[in-house]
């Protein structure tokens, strides 16, 4: 383990070409925590329309599910790292770049609604879960559409990068629908989609669906209807290979769920009136979530 | 018809002028860094060492050849990547808008420099060769005599080229950054209220670009006559 | 640099199995095309139109035409695209406007693109037009009137021919430009060369590999176009005037 670290630091020094500049401290930090120890600074990957989890208010601040757990991460980073004072750098992300920019550097850890699946764990490292959806279709309440089925032949809207994104086209393509799938940057324009009548469903993850029905002009007009097509946790997102910082934040995270914090904090964004139009979403407590509170771990679905 | 709804513009304005300010950011670094090093591309191209004309060659139509889109998503997603790499960097405080900054700083170099070049060209080869009979070295009769004349007659389509650069802002749209337009789209987004946001912004553009134009235009006439 | 470079990844079937990630790349290429292209051809009707506009003695048309030219170069290209997308079909009276966004969205997106990017092109390309024409010696305007050529006639068989041929290297330029900025069509989903390039990042992890091969696919777009239109110019180039040497 020792002689394994060493390689490493002088590896990074070589590569570095500062081998002379910089004396080899003999303190254990390395990868994100000693970044964020240096620099004084946490980069903090949200997103701009995952209501509830992660969003803007109407000024402007970030606030939601997700975003109240990467705070209490934030707070036991810094009380690890025993800094009197952690800057957080805000950084919006897309579903289609939030992967990259982990990988990149410019985000340090991204809570939103991002699921831990395999294939994503081959990129990036997954916290703890904090959530678990099914993905559903949102459409007109008067639109006729029950089911996946019902949508042959249909224009239907889904986020790019999203994980239903591909179920989508697999599905559409394995059983020959001619569904005309519009892949829209964010949340927020798949509904826009939706609601201007340029598709008649919009398939995404059931709670942010909910969520952004909170958004509507008439809640009443939207139903989330049809068969889940998969069942997904969700994770906050770090660079891979980075174990000590894992496990600073899944220990932050395990502590929040198992001390009754993190159910409040549910309570919070889905038993109650939430911004920005005070809507209720009544999402209640489901048991996998329930489980994953109890016993938190960082296992994907698939 | 659409029923608009404009009520969500007046508590936006702060954060719409915020966003505002970011372009500008970007405009005028990008127009200050980009004269500068497009110079020194356009004396680079001109000079007689022929490794320099050819990078500088090179390097224009290369930037001259790709979509500011792309060039932007870049120096966005792929750019802090590779510098960490490179040198195992701590990354930046904002990459999003120091990326911005140098994608567009680069990018609008190549298109100085094209301009800058003409510019020199323009100066009759006579004032060179009364510079040096003069006893100016080279670098002395580039900054003191073509230099000048140069940029005098290309003032205006370098403010031009500004304009056009402003306008070009909006697509940092691809990289999340709330620049005018960003925050236009942010709060159109959120409140539902897009279509109405959208015109606004164009009006906005319209209003400041045309001025901009017009003064351009302006100054142009009264070059011409003086 | 602990990068693994994958350059086989174009030859993998994507991950929704319709297609290799090469066949991704190759269908954003000819989205960029087709869409380039037409959208030039008609920026090429209506800026010729609009340029000769601006150079006609009739205050009333100067003027539509002059305010047109400024509309459109006076508001960013991705706010127009905006626009175009998002906003007319609101704009337009219920039954036409939904009617629209019931079509295919490729449909609508590639419209939407093209007309927003042939208007945009089309203010650009009067410009040049009014430009061209203003650059003639006035005396052939007058000869042409004098011989007795309607004001029609004179354009028609006196300034246009002039005209045509002196604009042809200006317009080289901004065909290019109709390129590059088909990439901003990338922002309202349209699965051009830049989308591609997008979502192969995505997809495949692999992203400096789908950066280099879109970059790489502009860069030849660009030397194509560019040969092109040198053959043209050469063709066309009025002896023993600008730009013939």
């Amino acid at each position: 383990m020792k002689k394994n670290m060493t390689r490493q630091v002088l590896a990074l020094a070589l590569a570095t070409g500062m081998l002379s500049a910089t004396p080899l401290l003999a303190q254990e930090l390395t990868g994100t925590l000693k970044k964020i120890k240096d620099t004084g600074i946490i980069a903090l990957g949200h997103r701009e329309s995952s209501i509830p989890f992660s969003y803007y208010d109407d000024k402007q601040q970030v606030i939601g599910y997700s975003h109240e757990l990467m705070l209490k991460v934030v707070d036991a980073v810094k009380t690890e790292l025993k800094m009197a004072k952690l800057d957080t750098k805000l950084m919006p992300v897309t579903s289609a770049n939030r992967i990259t920019l982990v990988q990149n550097g410019s985000v340090d850890i991204e809570c939103g609604s991002t699921t831990n699946n395999t294939e994503r764990q081959k990129q990036v490292s997954f916290s703890n879960s904090i959530f678990a959806i099914g993905t559903r279709l949102m459409t007109k309440t008067n639109s006729g559409i029950k089911d996946f089925p019902d949508l042959a032949g249909k224009n239907v809207v889904t986020t790019a990068g999203t994980t239903s994104e591909r179920l989508l086209r697999r599905m559409n393509e394995e059983k020959q629908m001619k569904m005309n799938v519009i892949s829209a940057k964010d949340h927020g324009e798949s509904f826009l989609t939706l609601e201007t009548g340029r598709a008649v469903a919009f398939m995404m993850d059931d709670a942010l669906l909910y969520g952004e029905m909170a958004k509507a002009k008439r809640a009443s007009d939207w139903a989330v209807v049809g068969t889940p097509q998969s069942f997904e946790a969700y994770g906050c997102m770090m660079r891979k290979d980075d174990p000590a910082f894992k496990k600073v934040v899944d220990a932050a995270l395990a502590k929040a769920m198992t001390s009754g914090e993190a159910e409040k904090i549910y309570a919070k964004w889905f038993l109650q009136p939430i911004p920005p139009k005070g809507l209720n979403l009544n999402f209640p407590l489901s048991d996998v979530v329930k489980a994953l509170y109890k016993a938190p771990n960082d296992k994907a679905f698939d | 018809m659409h029923e608009f709804d404009w009520s969500s513009i007046p508590n936006a304005l702060p954060f719409l002028w915020d966003g505002m300010k970011i372009s500008l950011e970007i405009t005028l670094s990008a127009v200050v860094f980009g004269i500068v090093w497009g110079t020194l591309l356009a004396l680079m191209r001109l000079s007689s060492v022929s490794v320099l004309s050819w990078f500088a060659a090179a390097y224009v139509n290369l930037f001259r050849a790709v979509p500011l889109v792309m060039v932007l998503l870049w120096f966005f997603l792929i750019v802090p990547h590779l510098l960490e790499r490179l040198f195992g960097l701590p990354p930046g405080s904002d990459v999003r808008l120091a990326s911005a900054i140098a994608g567009f700083a680069l990018f609008e170099a190549a298109y100085y420099s094209e301009i800058i070049r003409a510019g020199i060209q323009s100066v009759p080869k006579g004032q060179m060769a009364a510079a040096s009979a003069l006893g100016m070295t080279y670098g002395q009769s580039m900054r003191l005599v073509v230099l000048p004349q140069a940029f005098r007659n290309m003032v205006p389509l370098l403010l031009t080229q500004g304009i056009i650069l402003f306008q070009d802002t909006s697509l940092v749209y691809v990289s999340a950054l709330a620049d005018f337009f960003g925050a236009a789209y942010k709060v159109g987004d959120r409140d539902g209220r897009l279509v109405e946001l959208l015109l606004f912004a164009g009006v906005v553009y319209f209003i400041i670009c045309f001025a901009a134009s017009r003064l351009v235009r302006h100054f142009q006439n009264r070059l011409k006559t003086a | 640099m602990a990068y693994n470079w994958n350059w086989g990844v174009f030859l993998q079937p994507t991950a929704t199995g319709d297609d290799t990630y090469l066949g991704w790349m190759f269908y954003g290429f000819k989205m960029t095309i087709a869409l380039s292209l037409s959208a030039w051809l008609i920026a090429l009707a209506v800026g010729a139109v609009v340029g000769i506009l601006r150079t006609v003695p009739n205050k009333l048309l100067a003027g539509i035409a002059t305010a047109y030219v400024e509309v459109f170069r006076n508001i960013p290209l991705l706010v127009q695209l905006f626009l175009w997308y998002f906003v007319m079909p609101e704009l337009l009276p219920e039954q036409l406007g939904n009617a629209f966004k019931q079509t295919n969205p490729i449909l609508q997106q590639f419209l939407a693109s093209m007309v927003c990017l042939a208007l945009f092109t089309s203010a650009r390309v009067a410009e040049q037009v009014r430009s061209g024409i203003n650059s003639l010696p006035p005396g052939q305007k007058n000869a042409g009137l004098a011989m007795g050529f309607t004001l029609a006639q004179t354009y028609r068989h006196v300034l246009l021919p002039m005209a045509v041929r002196l604009i042809v290297p200006p317009l080289t330029s901004e065909f290019l430009n109709i390129f590059k900025n088909s990439a901003v069509c990338s922002t309202i989903g349209l699965l051009e060369l830049a989308a591609q390039g997008r979502q192969l990042v995505d997809y495949t992890a692999q992203p400096y590999e789908s950066f280099i091969a879109v970059t790489l696919a502009y860069l030849t777009i660009n030397v194509v176009v560019m040969f092109g239109m040198r053959w043209v110019e050469a063709r066309v180039r009025v002896p023993g005037y600008i730009g013939a040497k």
